[in-house]
């Protein structure tokens, strides 16, 4: 068994602390390397895995906190907790940039450079959004976000809640959120039940998450939670925050009073780190959303650079841990480290998540979002909501021909130029344009990374990790420079 | 799916000077053809500062600048918007008492041409101008200058030239070209695969920073090397920055625009020649020069960086004019970091030279000659 | 459509705090307005706990009040009296913290 040469130059970093990136960093610290491990949160677990602040007295048990998943959080907080000895663990910091085998980083007000020669970006997803009027308005938030109240907060968003949108986590924040006592006031799913009922076979493969599922839905129904299926929603009202929520069922638009809206179709991966990068992307049917592309170990068309974990393509928790343990099996395999039972394991590995692959195209079809969406959006709806640009202003560029491509329908409208560069906005902006052009979503075009990643103050600049000389400008012909 | 076009004159090249061509050739009555190869003004003419500047350039540049600074005006008449274009004026910074100098020395040459260059230092100057750091001793106020959105006013000069009756055509890659029976035959291929023969009278190369590309079928090169500006935004905030704002002696400039964001360039980054990516180093340093110029920038918060791909001749002039090579084959690229202002006239000298056989805009220091 | 004033709807808290309520406290101000929040509590929270609004946009001046709690959508920041933006979502609250949720005003040197 070849070891790792720990006197090379070898840098080897994982971004991200969630599942993937956990399970990731004990393959790695079992073979004797020490990884350096970023994570944004100041805590480990990922989103799924929240943990709530430390030393705050937050009092809740897993259980409490995490139900059936208790058992697996616990898991990986507690592989986390054994591994920091082992590791070079960097919470609280945000990697804004990445290129040229260094990752841009900051932490505590400073820019900290890390170096790296073999990269494993595990940066998770958020939420899929797709707008409809009112989306903007305070007291609508994400199912994600909904969850985090909850989890890490111990809040409910609201005094009454709507949970609306598409996918297993609308019901799992329900079941939740109604476990601790909030007062959900119905649940409104885009899906009919024909579609989950459809996807049995798929969702099958994958029984005690299918089960689950089943679980929480005949609690909530036990209960007496309102359930619609099947429904459009039309629109979120109020005056400055939101007071009531109005939805289509057939031919019907019922409105139900709230204070709090939690919505989404499912998650989107967070690919910008793997774009800056220069990972190769591919637009993937069943996310309906470009993607680095990655092999089935996890290597992506940079020789150095892993992925795995929803970062890479939405495919939950369980499948996270298997793939962080493969994609640093790939690692070390490239690094010329051996395991005695690394081929046995990486066959298992592979065979688990080719499963949970077959699992999740059920999911997709059990709860698909909703296809023709755009063409329902009025024009005075916001669809980025940093920038405040409508559907109308962006149905005008394109429909008097200047913009067919979604970068063109950015820089000519501001489209995804906000803060959030297009994470909130850009899945509805591909939707529309491809309603509107009548070209397929994949060709649309996609939105690329752009450093930083999210917003960094510019006094980042002014408290150096390195000396720098402070009057050293770069030297360009006073006359040549680009003004 | 194949094509054969006729054009009197062909131009090579989407940006703002290809664009602007394409309209005043256009406009006087020629049958036009533009083939670009990606979209309309993606290129250095999309990601550019987009300042619009007459002062600083030298003096052999004036002439075209001043011609061109008329046109900005017309921009909503010309091309359907007005692009963002703002008169603020242009402050360029003294940080020394030598600077000082060296900003009255060039407005004595400059203001014949119409610059009306004002000079401040001092108190004046700093109650003026609160808002800026004190390493800025003084400075030089063009107060026609100002600045635009490059983003939308390149592509708004292809839209204009397609409406005046041009063939505007993108994502449509020049193959081969060769000069033959007294007319230029060009090959291109569309993205699609589709296959496309132009046969032209004239040819203008504003192929941008791939300009040597299509000057080498005709046995011509310049020595132009591919540049990166290094160019980032912040967050929208309270107005603030009256100018567009430039530093003697380079590095640094700033605008801020109507939302609110405000846009600083300085530096380069890296490339290949085809693509490019801002470097954090140069980030980074022009952020501390930001902060330096700006101290209220310094909780600002940086929302995105890019560059783009310009070509930059030693002389940092650009090339336009005849080929030396090739009947009715006009030159213009290579504008070195300076284009945006200077591409409208550029357009308009160009139609000149189609039309006319000559310009009353003096451009001899630009021809290719100088190259030779 | 309402029959109740709708001013009322912005003043009162957005997030209800269903568990975990035995916390140490802490003070802070918001906007010059003196609260309790409790330690781990996000300025977010804290700021939710007693009103519906966050921050105004920059361009109509809407109210906004976060969005997707994990610093994705950049919905949420907020300024510090010293300057110091901070997003509201992923910063918690500090004894004494003054937060500030409308621009200071011009920007000086």
């Amino acid at each position: 068994m070849t070891s790792i040469d720990k006197t090379s130059m070898q840098r080897i970093v994982i971004v991200g602390a969630g599942p993937a990136g956990v399970r990731a960093a004990e393959t790695l610290v079992a073979a004797g390397v020490v990884p350096v491990v970023i994570d944004e949160a100041p805590r480990a677990g990922g989103q799924i895995y929240r943990q709530p602040p430390a030393d705050a007295g937050f009092a809740r048990s897993k259980r409490t906190l995490y139900g059936m998943e208790a058992g697996k959080a616990d898991a990986v907080h507690s592989t986390m907790a054994r591994m920091l000895p082992k590791l070079d663990y960097r919470p609280d910091t945000l990697v804004w940039g990445c290129g040229a085998g260094q990752l841009d980083t900051f932490h505590a007000g400073r820019q900290r450079t890390v170096p790296y020669s073999h990269l494993l970006i595990a940066t998770g997803a958020t939420d899929r959004i797709l707008p409809f009027p009112g989306w903007t308005l305070p007291g609508v938030y994400t199912l994600g976000a909904a969850q985090i109240a909850l989890k890490a907060q111990g809040c409910s968003i609201g005094r009454r809640v709507v949970l609306a949108g598409t996918g297993p986590l609308l019901y799992l924040v329900a079941y939740q959120y109604a476990k601790a006592g909030a007062q959900v006031e119905a649940i409104l799913d885009t899906n009919p039940f024909s579609h989950q009922f459809a996807a049995t076979p798929r969702l099958l493969r994958q029984p005690s998450t299918f089960a689950k599922g089943l679980y929480y839905v005949g609690w909530l129904a036990a209960r007496g939670v309102r359930i619609e299926r099947g429904v459009t929603l039309v629109r979120a009202t109020g005056d400055r925050a939101v007071q009531a929520m109005t939805y289509r069922d057939g031919d019907r638009e019922l409105t139900i009073p709230c204070d709090a809206i939690g919505f989404g179709y499912g998650l989107r991966s967070e690919t910008q780190l793997a774009d800056l990068a220069g990972c190769r992307f591919r637009f993937d049917p069943l996310n309906r959303a470009w993607l680095p592309e990655r092999d089935t170990a996890g290597r992506t068309s940079v020789p150095g650079v892993y992925l795995a974990g929803d970062g890479a393509g939405i495919a939950g928790a369980d499948a996270a841990e298997l793939a962080g343990r493969r994609a640093a099996l790939a690692m070390l395999e490239d690094l010329g480290h051996r395991a005695a039972n690394a081929q046995a394991h990486v066959v298992k590995l592979d065979r688990q998540l080719a499963n949970i692959a077959k699992f999740r195209i059920g999911l997709e079809q059990a709860f698909a979002p909703h296809l023709d969406c755009a063409s329902h959006w009025p024009d005075d709806m916001t669809v980025c909501r940093c920038e405040e640009i409508d559907a109308g202003t962006l149905r005008r560029c394109i429909r008097g021909g200047e913009a067919s491509e979604i970068n063109r329908l950015k820089a000519l409208t501001r489209v995804g130029m906000g803060r959030c560069q297009g994470r909130m906005c850009g899945a509805a902006t591909a939707e529309l344009l491809s309603a509107e052009t009548g070209k397929p979503i994949a060709e649309v075009g996609r939105l690329r990374g752009q450093a930083p990643i999210k917003p960094v103050p510019l006094s980042i600049a002014l408290m150096a990790e390195l000396d720098e000389a402070p009057d050293h400008l770069a030297a360009i012909p006073e006359h040549a420079r680009d003004e | 799916m194949n094509e054969t076009l006729r054009f009197d004159v062909l131009v090579v090249g989407g940006g703002l000077v290809g664009s602007s061509a394409a309209l005043m050739l256009a406009k006087r009555g020629l049958k036009v053809g533009l083939f670009e190869r990606r979209y309309c003004g993606a290129q250095a003419s999309g990601v550019n500062y987009g300042g619009v500047r007459r002062q600083g350039r030298p003096a052999e540049q004036l002439p075209l600048a001043v011609r061109a600074r008329r046109i900005w005006d017309r921009l909503p008449e010309l091309v359907g918007t007005d692009g963002e274009f703002v008169v603020s004026g242009h402050l360029r910074l003294a940080r020394s008492v030598a600077d000082l100098a060296a900003l009255e020395a060039y407005a004595q040459m400059a203001n014949p041409f119409g610059l009306d260059l004002q000079l401040l230092s001092g108190p004046t100057f700093r109650r003026r101008y609160p808002w800026l750091g004190a390493a800025a001793l003084g400075g030089s106020l063009c107060p026609g200058d100002g600045h635009a959105n490059p983003r939308v006013v390149s592509p708004a000069f292809a839209r204009a030239a397609r409406a005046a009756g041009a063939d505007v055509r993108e994502q449509t890659a020049v193959t081969n070209i060769v000069y033959a029976g007294e007319r230029f035959v060009v090959e291109a291929r569309h993205d699609s695969g589709a296959m496309i023969e132009a046969q032209a009278d004239w040819l203008v190369n504003a192929a941008g920073a791939w300009g040597n590309t299509v000057a080498g079928y005709f046995g011509e090169s310049v020595p132009m090397e591919p540049i990166y500006p290094n160019m980032w935004v912040t967050e929208p905030l309270p107005y603030f920055i009256d100018h567009n704002l430039g530093v003697y002696g380079g590095g640094i400039y700033a605008r801020q625009v109507a939302r609110g964001n405000v846009v600083i360039g300085g530096g380069r980054g890296s490339g290949d020649g085809e693509y490019a990516q801002p470097l954090t180093e140069t980030t980074r340093m022009v952020m501390r020069a930001a902060c330096a110029l700006l101290p209220g920038l310094k909780d600002a918060l940086l929302l995105r960086s890019w560059t783009g791909v310009e070509g930059s001749t030693p002389d940092d002039n650009p090339v336009i004019g005849f080929s030396r090579t090739t009947p009715r084959l006009l030159h213009a690229f290579g504008f070195s970091g300076g284009g945006f202002l200077l591409a409208p006239g550029v357009g308009q000298v160009l139609s000149d030279l189609v039309v006319d056989g000559t310009t009353t805009t003096t451009i001899d220091a630009f021809s290719i000659e100088r190259f030779a | 459509m309402t029959t109740n004033p709708s001013a009322a709807s912005a003043d009162k808290p957005q997030f209800v705090r269903l568990t975990e309520a035995h916390r140490k406290q802490v003070g802070l101000t918001v906007d010059g307005v003196a609260i309790t929040a409790l330690t781990g509590d996000t300025v977010l929270s804290a700021i939710l706990l007693h009103t519906r609004r966050v921050r105004d946009t920059e361009f109509s001046g809407e109210p906004r009040a976060g969005f997707c709690l994990m610093g994705a959508c950049q919905d949420c920041w907020v300024q510090l009296e010293e300057g110091e933006r901070i997003r509201a979502c992923s910063t918690f609250v500090k004894e004494g913290m003054h937060v500030l949720t409308r621009p200071a005003g011009a920007v000086e040197a």
